[in-house]
Parts: C-alpha cells; structure tokens; sequence
C-alpha cells in the first residue's frame, strides 16, 4: 500500500480546487490510501471541505495561530514531521506548493519531482522540461520518500462524495521566526479564476493600454470568461501581474481559449497546451499562434473585438 | 551588507526551440547556443544594482556545470560581478545536489543574501533556492519581483497566483527572482575586456564534499503532443457560428 499525504491549499475559507486535482493525481498511484492536511489558524471549514472529496480517507487539520498565512519557513518543518507516516507526499504546483515542496524535501534530505503531468506508476511520472518542449518519464528511488509538486492544469478536480475522517494533529516542532508575513494584494474581481475558469480571453501586448484592456473585460463577461495576459502585456502594466499565462505565470486548461493580439512565443504556449480548444486573433497570418489555434482569425482586434462583442450579443 | 552570492546555470538559450532526440534518449543539445538562465541574470543585476546602491558589497557569482560554463560566468564577469566560482562537473547536477553545493560555499563565503533564480528554464524544477534554505536553515523568498532592505532585514514582494505577497525576512536569507524585478543591463565590450582580468576560480564536487549523487533516473525524453493545424475563419460571424456549433459559447 501506499500513503499519500497531500497538503491542502486554502485561505482559511475555501479549498483551493488545486487540491482536488492533487487528489487526482494521486489517485493514479497503486493502492493509494490519501490522507490530506490542512495548515491553518482555524481549518474547520476548509477540512469539511476536504473530507468531502471522492478518494480521501482522512484529513488531519494542523491548527495553529503561527499558520496563520502560509509561509514555506514554516509550513515546511511542520510538514516534514508529519511526512513520517507516508510514502509520498504531495502538493500543487501553484505558488504555494512550488514554495513550500522543495524546502520540505530537503527538510527531509530527498530530491523532488516537479509537475507529475502522469503518474506511471508509484515511482514512475511523466514531467514537462524546457517549457514543455519535452517530457521526460522519470523515476524515483522506491526505497526513499517521494515529494511531489503535482501540474494541476493536467488533472481533473476529484468530484464530491467523499466521507472522509478528520482528526485535529499537534505537532511538537519548534518554529523559526526569522521570516514574517506583512501582507498581500490581490486584484480581486468577480470574474471567474484564471485557473479553473472553462473560458479564458487573453490579450497580448497589441492591446496597447491598460484601457483598451476594457474591450476584453467586456467581451469576456458577456462570456462568464477570465481574462488572461501575455508577459508583454503584463510588463507594459496593462494587466496586473496574477492575469500572466504560460511558463512563468499560470498553466491553465479551459475548455476554450482565445488569444487576441499575442504572437505565440513558446513561453505563452507552454501555458496553454492543455486547453481543449484555442482559437487565435491577430492581425499577422503568419504569427505563431496560429500553428497551434484549433481555429484562426486574421484581422485587426479592435475592429473584430467589438463585433464579436455585439454578435454574441 | 557585505557579500551577495549569485546563482549562475548555463542553459540552451530561451530563444532556442530544442528537439527530442529521435531514440527517446534526451534532447540534442549539440551546437545550441548557450547562455545565462534569464532569471539569473535578474539575480545578477539585482545584486549589482544593490551594490550600487551601498558600498563595499562583493558580488560573486556561481555556477556547477561544465568547463565551458567559463563563459557564462565571464559574461556575469563582464556584467559586474567581482569574481566568479565554477564548481566543474560533466555531472548533470539535480537541484538538491545544486543547494548542497551553494551550501558548501556558503559556508566558506558567509555571505549576507544569495539570490538564484526562481526557476532554471531547462529543468524547470524550481527548487534549488527553497531547498538550499532549508539546508542552511535560513529565510528564503521565492518570485521576488521587490526587495527592500532595512537593518538587517529585507522586506520582499513575491509573484504569487493570487496577486502579490510581502514577507519580512532576517538576513541572511536566500531569494530567488521572478521576472519583473528589473531589467539585466546589456554588456559592454570595454566591460568583457575587462572581465577577463577578475579571478575566476574553479573548483569541483569533491573539493567541496558533495556526492554528485541522481536521485532520479530519466528513462524516456519525448517531444510533447503536437496540436493539429486547424481552420481559418474569414471575420467575426464566421468565429461565432464555429464556435457555437462546437458547443463552446
Ligand atoms: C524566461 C522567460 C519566461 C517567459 N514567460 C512568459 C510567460 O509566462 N508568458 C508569456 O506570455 N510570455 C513569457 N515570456 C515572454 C515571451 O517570450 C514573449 O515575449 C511574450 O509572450 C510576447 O507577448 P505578446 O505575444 O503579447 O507580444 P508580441 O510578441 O509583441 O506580439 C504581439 C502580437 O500582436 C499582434 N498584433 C498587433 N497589433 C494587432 C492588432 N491591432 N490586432 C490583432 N493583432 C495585433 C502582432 O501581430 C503580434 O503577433 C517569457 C520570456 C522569457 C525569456
Ligand atoms: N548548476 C547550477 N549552477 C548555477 N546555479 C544553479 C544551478 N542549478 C540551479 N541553480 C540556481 O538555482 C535556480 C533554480 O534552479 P532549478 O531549481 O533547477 O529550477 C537557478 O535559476 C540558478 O540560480
């Protein structure tokens, strides 16, 4: 048998859906038994949350007023003591799972596998390098722990269902106070997540401003779609930084994408290569975009945006 | 503040599309150009920026990899870093073998923050920082995009899903760069003159007491699923009757 544990990711309110498609992923792996814990202040909700997910046996809440906000410094010593029970241990590759994974491998003195794409077997993945243009199948030592950082653009979320059981854990381990949380900014909006959203509209450095960056808004809420960015466009200030897709910024899957006046680079594709349908407007026919948009469409963005805009209606 | 160490890994350079070798046994790596990892050369540049800003602070730079690393580490050289250690290795070199390493030498060096990479973009692990942290049990802050320093401390603004984060951290502390931290200056060719009188040391795994141990075995490299081409639309009516018969809006 193996045990899993995987971390959960949330805000203290909700279960990121990362942590649904970790449970996925591990699901993949032989004889799985998964246990998911939860960091917190006050798990109680985010652990219902967990316990309802279809493949979980239990979820163990590490409550705490230093987890407060999750810091890597010290989740990780945290989390490597719990590690002791389990074969392998996951987490998302989100920017809370690539932070806290790796300081708890070394934590526990073995290397990491970054962005399980496929599970081959229980030591045995499938993970993208240079940005996607190859994957690698790899394969771990069976006799050490495993640490993972799961891709969750390639796995399903696991559905509702589950019955788990949850067990509060104290955990006798000194924390360090040489790292201190101050604070966040998030440019909240009502429009769907980036990351689990079914439609994305993204716009590239064509747009030109931040305010011509409205014309997507627009059509993407008479969509229900997030809006997403090229590097260029986030690097010009037309969208904020969190809206970034591809290697450096986030690895999505939606149903459909549209990509409006970005050329294409590699390092945007990698992004995107999950999505099931990727349409492309630009007004170069030659843009790269377009050898890999299921449909493609040559013209001028600021007159096509507007019409589809009215077409949809 | 009185030293920075920089992270320094030769790498295919971004703008180079590779290829899968055709028996699945790695990628062709022969005759691509090769450069600085692009968030290295962020790290850099932000060290020399915050040498700029103070006094007296040595920036050395460090890179594990092959003898013809040399040229990457010239080019930091070249760039502004006061001198330069190459670990030379034909090993290829896992990220927690990497950390072990930046350990070894930060215990030879002391220095007062390392800055790396968030992620090298042909392994694309990004580990390295995190776990070099945890092994010299101090501070770490991932996805810089801001760094301010105070006594002592450093406050750091990371790239995260959700926005942005800040941290406080005590020094020393490891840090490894997003992208939007600065822009690397261009390099100049009086400055690669006189790069090639800065000490560049080289040393190698065995020197600094670390295994080049695998962790991991690779059994197979293959290209990704290719995407078929699809079709054209002539304007925006023909978009939206496409679209609406595949049943996406
Ligand atoms: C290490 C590294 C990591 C990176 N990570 C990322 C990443 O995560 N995400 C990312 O996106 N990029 C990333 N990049 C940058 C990437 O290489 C490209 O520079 C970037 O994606 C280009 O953005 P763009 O397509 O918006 O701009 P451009 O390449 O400038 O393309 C603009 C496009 O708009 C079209 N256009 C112009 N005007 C109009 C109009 N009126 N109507 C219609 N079309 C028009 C043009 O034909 C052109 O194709 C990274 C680069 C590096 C080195
Ligand atoms: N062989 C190496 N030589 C120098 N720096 C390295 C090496 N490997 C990793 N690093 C540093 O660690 C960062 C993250 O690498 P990785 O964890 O491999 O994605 C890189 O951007 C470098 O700053």
């Amino acid at each position: 048998m193996h045990k899993i544990l995987i971390i959960g990711e949330h805000d203290g309110k909700t279960l990121n859906p990362a942590t649904a498609k970790c449970v996925t992923c591990a699901a993949g792996i032989p004889e799985a038994e998964i246990t998911v814990a939860v960091f917190g202040a006050d798990t109680s909700t985010v652990a219902t949350q967990a316990a309802a997910l279809s493949g979980v046996k239990a979820v163990l809440r590490v409550d705490r007023a230093e987890n407060l906000h999750p810091l890597a410094a010290i989740f990780a010593p945290q989390l490597a003591a719990l590690a002791a029970d389990y074969t392998h241990v996951f987490g998302p590759s989100t920017s809370f799972g690539k932070d806290l994974m790796p300081r708890t491998a070394a934590l526990l003195g073995v290397a990491q596998v970054s962005d399980l794409m496929a599970v081959e077997g229980a030591y045995r993945f499938r993970r993208p390098i240079y940005a996607g243009n190859a994957i690698v199948t790899v394969e771990a030592d069976p006799s050490r722990k495993l640490i993972a950082t799961v891709r969750v653009a390639s796995f399903q979320a696991a559905p509702a269902g589950g019955n788990a059981t949850v067990a509060s854990k104290s955990l006798d381990v000194s924390l360090p106070s040489h790292t201190r949380y101050i604070g966040a900014k998030s440019g909240s909006t009502d429009r769907p997540d980036l990351q689990t959203a079914a439609r994305v509209i993204s716009g590239g450095r064509a747009l030109g401003s931040a305010e011509n960056f409205k014309l997507l808004f627009s059509l993407a809420d008479k969509l229900g779609a997030a809006v997403g960015a090229s590097r260029a466009a986030v690097d010009a200030g037309y969208a904020p930084n969190e809206m970034q897709v591809g290697q450096t910024g986030k690895i999505i899957s939606p149903e459909i994408y549209i990509a409006i006046g970005i050329s294409g680079a590699i390092q945007h594709l990698t992004g995107i290569k999950d999505a099931r349908t990727i349409v492309a407007i630009n007004k170069d026919g030659e843009a790269p975009i377009f050898e890999v948009a299921d449909v493609g469409l040559v013209g001028d963005l600021f007159q096509i945006v507007p019409e589809l805009e009215r077409l949809i209606g | 503040m009185q030293k920075i160490m920089v992270g320094i890994k030769r790498v295919v350079d971004f703008n180079v599309r590779i290829r899968v070798k055709a028996d699945g046994s790695g990628v062709m790596l022969d005759g691509l150009k090769m450069s600085v990892n692009p968030f290295d050369e962020i790290a850099l540049e932000e060290a020399l920026r915050i040498k700029e800003r103070g006094s007296n602070i040595e920036v050395v730079a460090v890179s594990i990899g092959v003898a013809d690393t040399q040229q990457q580490l010239r080019t930091a050289l070249a760039m502004g870093a006061d001198r330069a250690i190459l670990v030379q290795t034909d090993a290829a070199i896992e990220p927690l073998t990497a950390a072990k390493v930046f350990l070894a030498l930060a215990k030879q060096e002391n220095p007062d923050l390392i800055l790396l990479g968030k992620q090298a973009i042909d392994d694309d692990a990004n580990q390295t920082g995190q776990m070099l942290a945890a092994l010299w049990e101090r501070p770490q802050a991932t996805f810089a995009s801001k760094i301010e320093f105070s006594t002592g401390k450093a406050s750091v603004t990371s790239e995260v899903d959700a926005g942005l984060k800040t941290i406080e951290v005590d020094l020393p502390a490891v840090m490894t760069v997003d992208l939007r931290l600065n822009e690397p200056r261009y390099v100049k060719l009086p400055d690669i003159m006189k790069a090639k009188k800065k000490p560049l040391d080289v040393t190698s795994l065995d020197a600094l007491s670390v295994g080049a141990t695998g962790w991991l075995k690779t059994l197979k490299t293959e290209p990704p699923p290719q995407r078929q081409k699809g079709i054209m639309v002539k304007d925006a009516a023909e978009l939206v009757e496409v679209l609406k018969k595949k049943g996406l809006i």
